[in-house]
Order: C-alpha cells, then sequence, then structure tokens
C-alpha cells in the first residue's frame, strides 16, 4: 500500500527558515534527509520523495478566460507550508506512521528535533474488487 | 528472431538454467544474480546476432562465468581481511561447468517457487523475486510494472535473498509434512501477482496486465508439474475463467463495468472453454477446495450468455461449501448477494448483519457497497443513497470510487425527479 508522507513547516517561527540556520545545523539536516532516503530505497519502500522551495515564490493558479493563467500569491500569511513529500510503498499503515515519526525528529537549529507534524495519507492505488 | 520471441524464450528458460546452477551451488541469491546478468546480456545480444544453437547451454555458460568472476572478486576481498575463510571459499568456487547439455531436472522450477514463497518472505518480497527468479523478468520490468523505481525494487529483491540466506532454507524440496502449507503459499503469491495485473486492467496499464499473463504462464507451468494437485488446477481454472472477461471489465476511460453490465459478446470464449473443462475435470475426481470452488463459482457466470440468465441458485451452494472451508468475510459478503438473488433482497441484508461485528471487513467498503447494491434491489433509496455514499469514501481504488460516487448519483437524481414530480401533484 502506497502513502504520502506530508512534511508541513510551521511558518513565521524561524524554526525552518532554514537560510538562517548555521552551516553546521543546515548540514546536519541535509545528512539527516539523504540517511533516510537512502534507507527507504534500502528497505524497497521508496516511491519517490521531494523537498519543495520555500514558500515565497509559491503562488497559486488558476484559469482565466481561454485557460490563461492568473496567479495570486505569495501568502506571507499562511500558518504552515508544504516542505517536502515522499510516496512510500509498505505493507501495513504502521510502516506508514513509523516513517513519519522518524521525519519529524529531523533536526533543526542546534540538533534538536524539529517534531514537524507529518500528514499521512493512502494514495488512492488499491485495485477494485471484482463482483 | 524477434525480440519478443527472444523475451518468451529466456522466461521459460530461465528456471531451468538457475535450477541447474542453484543445485551445484550453495549461494542462492549470487546464483540468482548470475543468471539475471545472463539473461540480459541475452536479450541483448540474441535479436541482433541471432539465437545460438543451444541457448540453454549458452545461458548456463555465461551465467557460471559470471558467478565465478563474482566468487574470485569475492575470495580476494576475504583473502584481505581473513586468510582461513578464503580457502574454504576456494574450494567450491571454481567448480568448472560441464561440457554438453546442461542438466536440467523437471522439479527444479518447483523448488524454486518453493524457496520464492517461503514464509519467511513478505508477499511483496516473495512476488518480486518469484517474477526474477521464477519468470525471468528483469528488474526493470518488475519495477515498472509495480510502478516503483528500479533501485526500489532492486533491493526488495536483495533483501528477499537476504532473507533466505539468513534463515537457511536449502535449495532442495520441502520435506512431506511441510510440503501443503508451503504449496498454498506458493498457490497464494501466484494468485496475488494474477489479481494485481487484473486488477489494473484498461489501456494505460498494458504493462501491469502483462502480471496476469505471467501469473497464468506460471500457474500453467505449475499445474503442469503436479497435475494432480486439485487446487492448482483450481486455481488456474479460476484465473482463465477470470480472465476471459477482461475486455469487457473496463470501459474507454478506465471506468469499472460491473459484471451484470458487462458486453458478454466480448468475453474470451477460447478461455472460457478452457477454464470450464479444466474445472470440471478436477471437480469429477472429487476433491474440493477453495480454489476450486472459486473456479466453479466463475464458471457458472461465464455460462450465462445474459446477466439474466445466471444460475444464482448453483452460486448460492456453491458459496455455501465455500462458507464452510474458510472463515473469510469477503466469502459471506458473495455468500449474500448470491442469497439476494436468489431469495431477495432481504434475505441478503439480514445475512450481512452478522458481518457488522467482524473487524475484519466492518469498515471495509465492500460491506457498505455490497449494503447500498440490496438496499436499492429493496427499493430503499435513502439507505442506499447513505451507503453508497460511505463506500465511496473509503474504497482506496479511484475506478471503484468513480463507480460508487455515479452509482449514488444516479440514484440521487431519480430521487430528485420523484421529489418533483410529487410536489407538481
Amino acid at each position: 500500500m502506497r502513502y504520502m508522507l506530508m512534511m508541513h513547516a510551521p511558518r513565521g517561527t524561524g524554526d525552518y527558515q532554514v537560510s538562517e540556520w548555521s552551516p553546521a545545523d543546515l548540514k546536519a539536516h541535509i545528512e539527516f534527509m539523504h540517511r533516510l532516503n537512502n534507507d527507504l530505497t534500502q528497505a524497497g519502500e521508496m516511491v519517490s520523495g521531494e523537498g519543495l522551495a520555500g514558500p515565497g515564490e509559491a503562488r497559486l493558479v488558476r484559469a482565466g478566460r481561454n485557460g490563461v493563467p492568473i496567479t495570486d500569491g505569495p501568502f506571507p500569511e499562511a500558518k504552515e507550508f508544504l516542505a517536502g513529500f515522499w510516496i512510500v510503498d509498505v505493507e501495513r499503515p504502521e510502516r506508514a506512521y513509523e516513517i513519519a515519526a522518524r521525519i519529524s525528529t529531523a533536526p533543526g537549529p542546534g540538533g534538536t528535533p524539529l517534531n514537524m507534524p507529518i500528514e499521512v495519507r493512502q494514495v488512492m492505488s488499491a485495485p477494485p474488487t471484482d463482483g | 528472431m524477434a525480440p519478443s520471441n527472444v523475451e518468451h524464450l529466456l522466461r521459460d528458460l530461465a528456471p531451468q538454467v538457475l535450477g541447474a546452477i542453484a543445485r551445484r551451488h550453495e549461494d542462492f541469491g549470487a546464483a540468482e544474480d548470475a543468471v539475471q546478468e545472463a539473461l540480459i546480456a541475452a536479450a541483448e545480444q540474441w535479436p541482433e546476432d541471432g539465437v545460438p544453437a543451444n541457448p540453454r547451454g549458452w545461458l548456463y555458460h555465461v551465467a557460471v562465468r559470471r558467478l565465478t568472476d563474482h566468487i574470485r572478486s569475492e575470495v580476494s576481498r576475504r583473502r584481505r581481511e581473513d586468510t582461513v575463510a578464503s580457502e574454504v571459499w576456494a574450494e567450491w568456487a571454481f567448480v568448472p561447468p560441464p561440457e554438453g547439455e546442461v542438466d536440467v531436472q523437471q522439479d527444479d522450477a518447483l523448488v524454486l517457487l518453493f524457496m520464492c514463497c517461503h514464509p519467511a518472505l513478505t508477499p511483496s518480497s516473495s512476488i518480486a523475486l518469484t517474477l526474477r527468479a521464477v519468470g525471468g523478468l528483469t528488474t526493470a520490468e518488475i519495477a515498472r510494472a509495480f510502478l516503483v523505481p528500479e533501485a526500489t525494487m532492486a533491493q526488495r529483491i536483495s533483501r528477499a535473498k537476504q532473507s533466505i540466506r539468513a534463515s537457511g532454507i536449502p535449495f532442495r524440496m520441502p520435506t512431506d509434512e511441510e510440503r501443503a502449507e508451503r504449496l498454498s503459499a506458493v498457490r497464494h503469491i501466484l494468485y496475488l501477482i494474477f489479481n494485481e495485473g487484473y486488477a489494473s486492467s484498461g489501456g494505460a496499464d498494458l504493462v501491469r496486465t502483462d502480471l496476469s499473463n505471467e501469473a497464468i504462464r506460471l500457474t500453467r507451468m505449475l499445474h503442469a508439474l503436479l497435475p494432480d494437485d486439485g487446487e492448482v488446477a483450481g486455481l488456474l481454472a479460476l484465473m482463465i475463467l477470470t480472465d476471459a472477461r477482461r475486455a469487457a471489465r473496463t470501459g474507454p476511460s478506465g471506468e469499472l463495468i460491473p459484471l451484470d453490465e458487462q458486453d458478454r459478446s466480448r468475453w474470451d470464449q477460447r478461455l472460457i472453454r478452457e477454464g470450464i473443462a479444466l474445472i470440471s475435470e478436477t471437480l469429477s475426481k472429487g476433491s474440493v477446495g477453495v480454489y476450486q470452488l472459486q473456479a466453479a463459482i466463475a464458471a457458472v457466470h461465464d455460462e450465462a450468455s445474459r446477466s439474466e440468465d445466471t444460475d444464482w441458485p448453483q452460486i448460492l451452494a456453491l458459496y455455501d461449501v465455500l462458507r464452510g472451508l474458510q472463515d473469510n468475510p469477503m466469502v459471506s459478503l458473495n455468500h449474500a448477494i448470491a442469497a439476494a438473488m436468489v431469495h431477495g433482497p432481504a434475505a441478503g441484508l439480514e445475512l450481512i448483519e452478522a458481518l457488522d461485528g467482524d473487524a475484519r471487513i466492518r469498515e471495509h467498503y465492500r460491506l457498505d457497497a455490497v449494503r447500498a447494491h440490496l438496499y436499492e434491489m429493496a427499493g430503499d433509496h435513502d439507505r442506499a443513497l447513505t451507503h453508497y455514499r460511505a463506500a465511496a469514501t473509503r474504497t482506496t481504488s479511484i475506478p471503484e470510487r468513480n463507480y460508487l460516487t455515479a452509482k449514488a448519483g444516479r440514484l440521487r437524481e431519480r430521487q430528485r425527479a420523484s421529489e418533483s414530480a410529487e410536489s407538481e401533484r
């Protein structure tokens, strides 16, 4: 079964403003993520994972007349933002929660775990039953 | 030879070559890797240079050479680390490949199936390893079929082989005491492979439907090796009789078409004839089992040229027997549908009530979907609507959700129409 794990970073608290972290803290964070991705691949569970650029340049886009894009944003007042996501293929939901909990311990400034909330959603990929 | 013919040839030869090597070399994981490399080399060279006179011997020699290279480098690595261990390795490392024909043993493919479907492995690793070691598929092909990156699938296979090594499963037939249980695991894994492909039929999923063909091919092979096993025959018949409906079960945009709405002229009559002959012959031998019963039920469905001609009393009787053999809430649910078709929706709804206390199915969308269907049959559209909506929210299959949502939508429209007719009066 597939799950999408979404890492929501709180905004404005300085917790996930990585540009303000010390190089050593940033390095520890990147290494943590690298190790995690590597472990998921080794475990045969990784489907994909991406880190997203900061929300400063994020836009909401809608189709206007004739499908011309109308952009809105950025939205500096939003409380949290999606910082990255993983799609994993696991045998049980508990395993997806376990991975999510591990992501949540990603180190922040001073090596303190960020304890970020990870939203876990099942991907619609179950086979339909016959009959 | 055309690439696709080469592919078929390679898939047939793969378990024979691997079996011959695995019997001589203790390290199954390394042997399997070597055979995979030989298969990849053949898939590249044969379509260009032509198939060698003795293709099996060619594969065997290339694989043994790769295995020897692997062992040589392993030995030199170990020599650096540990001189004593290296001598043990060196002893069996350079076994020369035999001259002439490869020693193919009938049972090799069966032993391989037993290994790959060992209960020490998780289902997903068993599936992957079976497709590679017995099916002769490449890691890239398996990864594509399961929609994961190749590196992920490679790791899944390598972990499966590590589990085999760690649990010390030998390359030989299971003992008589183990045999029934181990064979049941093999049948289950083949069934899972079939389902994985069958469930995703539809134009865009050709790679995945190939999995059903592969499962049928492997089950045919197993049936040829064990012609007297009623459940293997039953499983094969079930796959064939289900696969016969493949073209009719999805619409042009991948939408689900339920059995009673399928265009039965699109069912594959050749497969239906084959499946019916197989299951009839098997049942006439007096054996009975869950796959045989499911095949018999599929046969009754396939025999009806119109949905209204379905012999529901016969299906109900078969589900009664199946329920006696297996404590499975899905079977109870299908039994309730059959009861509703024979005795009316109230009978089905009454049977379903018992499932509300069953934790295995209580939250499952199928329970709501069946209830919705039976309430609709009974004319209770309010309740039907509630359960169609609940089922649509609970399913994790997109085609299923679309189907259930459309059902709910149609029912809602009908309700609105009758409400406005009411108010006009």
